[in-house]
């Protein structure tokens, strides 16, 4: 699936310096069989070349024939194509190549283990060797590759299980780990090394894999068999120019972000600077296997159409439409064929271009089911909430699941996640109490992007899930915010989606497009998030004015008590409590206490709107990545954990303690 | 205020409530009457028991104050002043927006009391001083500005309807008196023919334990708005040459001086005659001599004098005494609006004299002080205006 898309951009580009372009539009068009290595599924493409080859035209002096045009035309492979276009794929810069190496061997390393049905536990080390040179290695404990495969997958540009599979999978550079091992060939001349151990009685292979660019191929430099302390799975370590940063876009961000949206998965990373980032696992439970599905026909375009009926192994349109996609069943394949001037028996091979134009146009027209979404896995409100907590310290958590829908016949899913307060608001609070001003920089919330589970770090901007946040009106929630800014608080916005198809912007795959359905799902999930927010906030804020006029009414009992007294005689100290019970009366709203969930115990509840998918952090310090929070059937622990957190000293109010309760 | 609640059968706080309002109303009938031995400290007490035994039943304390309004007041036609209304407003104390006023009520109040025991009087102003300090614990003060501590001292008046000279505290004294009357004032008699150009300044307690009448020779009180007209006339022996009282209250006449005037038209049965500027204030201030005011309209009864008369000066006086263009004072959009206003008071109303009065002044689009009838001659006024009128009783105005 996302391959599809790199594998569009490589034609596209590598295409260029060739010069072979005067005949590609008539061919594409014509759709007749790609004389090059990866004639994709151009039509995407079509546009951007017939742009770029009118420029061309107006650039050349001379006109060159189409004989000593080819002359020069000749394969490119798609390593040397990389060699020259790294930036494509995510190695622009000394720093994103880093972390894109990082994004890729964690990726992979989550995808294997996942799929493989092993709770991830995965290392990375990133070592500096010299000024701009690193190496990292990474280890995971998933199933580990058979020997014969692993020049393979680590030498061998596009080569790898996800390529043309419909499937929510994180996939996220498609080129994927090799593209790393040959940015870091490219770079330092080194190897990739690479161990893999299948099981505990099993053997670990230690291969040094070097990749001939011309030829797409592994050189295997080093083959042996090694003795390693861990049971499974595999450690790739390579060695390459980069530079290490902090902060945004940083390695750092990027694990911390990878935590929060896998729960499941322990991450232990060891910086250069010898820091240790430990990121225990939140919960138990992995991801639901996703199944695979067939392309959708509202999802299509007419070029994929034509490459699925050369590439179909069904010889009747007909069977065709029912096998290769979704939600297409006899009587529809029969009424689109008909639309289109064809019969279900209509042999495939026979189907020519105009044909298969009518016959796309009436699949686009026809009336179908959206197509399933049990393809989709997302993280649910729950590992949100353990990520979230594990990851970000704050003191509000909630977080919503929207139902599965669909955007151009792809099934997708929105999750929103908040954090908010807690020290999240800790530097402006303190900045505050230092300057006595209140006219400190007010924080802005952080929005933290997820595409199947990948971290987005770049072009937050152009992000469909970005303006979904700027579109929101946050006042409603009690919240400021400029008219269309990110709104200014201490909250951090957790925004994932999961489909089988992630639309990105571009190629680099760091935007998600902006589809009205997308950003009306973000949007409704924001709209969840924020309503409970917003009561929490009002709760919180009821208390706290309770809280104050109790303050005021006890400031004042003293004094009443003390000129009664000096008016007429009484018992000063049952006249004083009498006084004091009234106040807290009063008052009551300023006992108000929230358990976890952000709920008003039921003690002082007035209202019974009860919040999913909330926790409430009260005290400070709290351990919070061990929380089990969700396990079924023990409520216990939460309990206790409550219990302490108050006798630690979470304060609630500030008269709550010294008062004894004496309420009938 | 709050009413005792003794009943201990009442549990519920809205029963226990309406039982004590009960009473309240009854009591405010005949306030202010034969108040022989006003028991203020004990009324002080009353009011914190109440306190205690309302907090004792969990019910939020409170006091009600009698509201001072003129939405609260009504003019008795019978008794011919103004009495105030059953209208109460309740300060509670778990009330966020009225707990520190109710802390200050109790606080002055035991500062009263106090006073009261040790036989103290104060200014309002040195109560304002004495009620106030920081609260404990806190940087807040228990009264920022006097401006705070005065309505609390009226509030306290009202709800336990004693006089401000009953809980020991006094007004600056503001007003003087000279005539034709011997009196004792605390030990001290005093012949108020012998008291050179000053006068006797009427103090704010002028209560029968402080001053007693002896000997009146005076045949009527005339009490003039300023003190510049009085002096004009204390110069030129007035009260001498027409045998009366010559008093003033500087402007709107402090409670001392009316309470002065009630008791020397009560005990010595003189006729109050009242001398003002012929502008609205003026007539306001002869109103609130004859009927009360409404913000002591409790204390109507201690303090009106329903019988007195306006004498001048009448806006038909420019032409009666052929007055020079001289005198007149251009009336304004206030003066005007004011003019309505009295015109529109119960007390005022149906009064055709009155009327006819406030028409002309209209109608003359000016107004005169006392002072300009000077322009005929320095004496003019006490030579020659005030005999005439005097002697033409038709033209008083009641």
């Amino acid at each position: 699936m996302d391959d599809d898309q790199v594998s569009t951009a490589v034609q596209s580009t590598f295409e260029f310096p060739a010069d072979t372009t005067e005949t590609a539009p008539a061919e594409i068009a014509a759709m007749t069989p790609a004389r090059k290595p990866r004639a994709g599924t151009g039509s995407k493409a079509t546009p951007k070349k017939t742009k770029a080859t009118g420029k061309r035209k107006k650039a050349e002096q001379q006109p060159a024939s189409a004989e000593t045009m080819a002359a020069q035309q000749r394969e490119i492979s798609i390593s040397e194509f990389f060699a020259r276009n790294r930036h494509l794929l995510g190695f622009d810069n000394k720093r994103k190549a880093l972390l894109t190496s990082v994004k890729e061997a964690v990726d992979n390393a989550l995808d294997a283990c996942e799929e493989a049905g092993v709770l991830p536990e995965i290392r990375l080390e990133i070592r500096q060797l010299a000024e701009d040179r690193f190496r990292m290695i990474c280890r995971d404990n998933g199933p580990g590759i058979v020997k014969d495969q692993i020049p393979n997958i680590f030498g061998k540009l596009l080569y790898g299980s996800k390529f043309h599979r419909l499937k929510m999978s994180r996939g996220q550079q498609g080129i994927g780990i090799s593209a790393a091992g040959m940015y870091g060939l490219l770079t330092t001349g080194k190897p990739v090394s690479i161990i893999s151990k299948t099981g505990p009685k099993k053997p670990a292979h230690h291969y040094k894999l070097a990749i001939d660019t011309k030829k797409n191929k592994p050189d295997i430099i080093e083959d042996r068999q090694v003795e390693v302390e861990w049971e499974r799975g595999t450690d790739i370590e390579i060695e390459m120019v980069a530079g290490f940063n902090r902060g945004r876009q940083s390695v750092f961000e990027y694990i911390e972000q990878t935590a929060i949206a896998n729960p499941h998965a322990s991450l232990y990373f060891k910086a250069p600077t010898g820091e240790l980032l430990e990121y225990p696992r939140a919960t138990d439970e992995l991801p639901t296997e996703t199944k695979e599905i067939k392309p959708h026909p509202h999802g299509i375009e007419l070029g994929v159409l034509m490459k699925m009926l050369k590439e179909t192994s069904s010889s009747q349109v007909g069977a065709f439409l029912q096998s290769d996609f979704s939600r297409v069943s006899p009587s529809i394949a029969k009424e689109v064929c008909e639309k289109a001037g064809i019969t279900p028996r209509t042999w495939v091979n026979t189907v020519e271009p105009p044909t298969a134009e009518k016959l796309y146009n009436a699949l686009q027209e026809a009336k179908l089911r959206a197509p399933a979404t049990d393809c989709l896995a997302p993280i649910g409100a729950e590992a949100i909430l353990s990520g979230l907590l594990k990851g970000i310290k704050a003191e509000f958590y909630t977080a919503s699941t929207r139902p599965p829908t669909v955007y151009r016949g792809n099934p997708f899913q929105i999750e929103v996640g908040f954090a908010f307060g807690g020290e999240l608001g800790a530097a402006e609070r303190a900045e505050e109490s230092t300057n006595g001003n209140k006219k400190s920089e007010p924080t802005t919330a952080r929005v933290i992007r997820f595409a199947n589970r990948v971290p987005l770090l770049y072009q937050q901007a152009g992000c469909c899930t970005f303006k979904s946040v700027t579109d929101t009106k946050w006042n409603n929630y009690g919240i400021s915010q400029s008219r269309g800014t990110v709104p200014q608080a201490p909250l951090v916005i957790f925004i994932h989606m999961a489909s089988v198809w992630v639309p990105f912007t571009s190629e680099s795959k760091e935007a998600v497009a902006d589809y009205d359905e997308i950003r009306k799902e973000i949007k409704l999930a924001i709209a969840e998030c924020g309503r409970r927010l917003g009561i929490y906030l009002r709760r919180k804020k009821r208390r706290a004015h309770f809280s104050q006029r109790r303050d005021v009414f006890h400031k004042y009992i003293d004094e009443v008590v003390d000129a009664c007294r000096s008016i007429t005689t009484f018992n000063r100290d049952d006249f004083r409590r009498d006084l004091v019970n009234l106040a807290e009366r009063a008052t009551d709203a300023a006992d108000m206490e929230f358990d976890d969930h952000g709920n008003i115990l039921a003690k002082n509840k007035r209202n019974g709107d009860d919040m999913e998918n909330t926790v409430v952090v009260d005290g400070a310090g709290q351990p919070r990545g061990q929380l089990k929070l969700f396990t079924p059937g023990d409520g216990e622990p939460e309990k206790k954990r409550r219990a302490s957190a108050d006798k630690s000293g979470a304060k609630k109010t500030k008269l709550k303690k010294k008062r004894p309760k004496s309420k009938k | 205020m709050a009413k005792r609640t003794t009943s201990k059968g009442t549990s519920g706080a809205k029963k226990s409530t309406g039982a004590k309002k009960a009473p309240a109303a009854k009591s405010s009938a005949p306030r202010g009457k034969r108040r022989e031995r006003p028991d203020t400290a004990g009324k002080i007490v009353t009011l914190a028991q109440d306190i205690v035994s309302l907090a004792h039943e969990e019910t939020d304390p409170f006091v009600d104050i009698p509201i001072r309004a003129l939405s609260n007041v009504d003019f008795n036609p019978k008794t011919r002043y103004i009495e105030m209304g059953d209208k109460t407003q309740r300060r509670n104390f778990f009330n966020f927006g009225q707990a520190k006023r109710f802390m200050q009520t109790m606080l002055v109040a035991s500062k009263c009391k106090e006073n009261v025991e040790a036989q103290k009087t104060t200014s309002i102003r040195g109560m304002y001083y004495l009620s106030k300090h920081t609260i404990k614990g806190t940087k807040e003060k228990t009264f920022d500005a006097q401006e705070e501590c005065d309505p609390i001292l009226e509030d306290l008046e009202v709800s336990l309807s004693a006089l401000r000279e009953e809980l020991h505290v006094y007004a600056s004294s503001r007003g003087a008196m000279i005539g034709e009357l011997t009196f004792v004032d605390s030990g001290d008699t005093i012949d108020a023919t012998k008291l050179g150009s000053g006068g006797y300044a009427i103090p704010s307690i002028v209560e029968p334990d402080v001053i007693q009448f002896k000997k009146c020779n005076a045949k009527f009180i005339l009490h003039v708005e300023k003190d510049t007209v009085w002096r004009r006339f204390v110069e030129d022996r007035f009260w001498e040459k027409h045998k009366c009282i010559l008093t003033h209250g500087n402007g709107q006449p402090p409670r001392g001086v009316r309470r002065l005037l009630h008791r020397m038209h009560k005990e010595l049965k003189l006729p109050v005659l009242v001398l003002m500027d012929n502008d609205p204030w003026g007539y306001y201030i002869y109103s609130v001599i004859k009927q009360g005011s409404i913000n002591l309209a409790f204390e109507s009864s201690r303090m009106a004098v329903p019988d007195a008369k306006y004498i001048g000066v009448s806006s038909f006086d420019y032409d009666r005494f052929g007055l020079s263009d001289d005198v007149k004072i251009e009336l304004d959009a206030n003066d005007m609006r004011r003019a309505k206003q009295i015109l529109n008071y119960p007390w005022f109303a149906g009064k055709k004299p009155w009327e006819k009065e406030i028409r002309k002044m209209a109608k003359n689009g000016f107004k005169m002080e006392v002072e300009a009838l000077s322009v005929k001659r320095l004496t003019f006024v006490t030579d020659e205006y005030a005999p005439a009128k005097l002697k033409d009783k038709k033209a008083w105005l009641d």
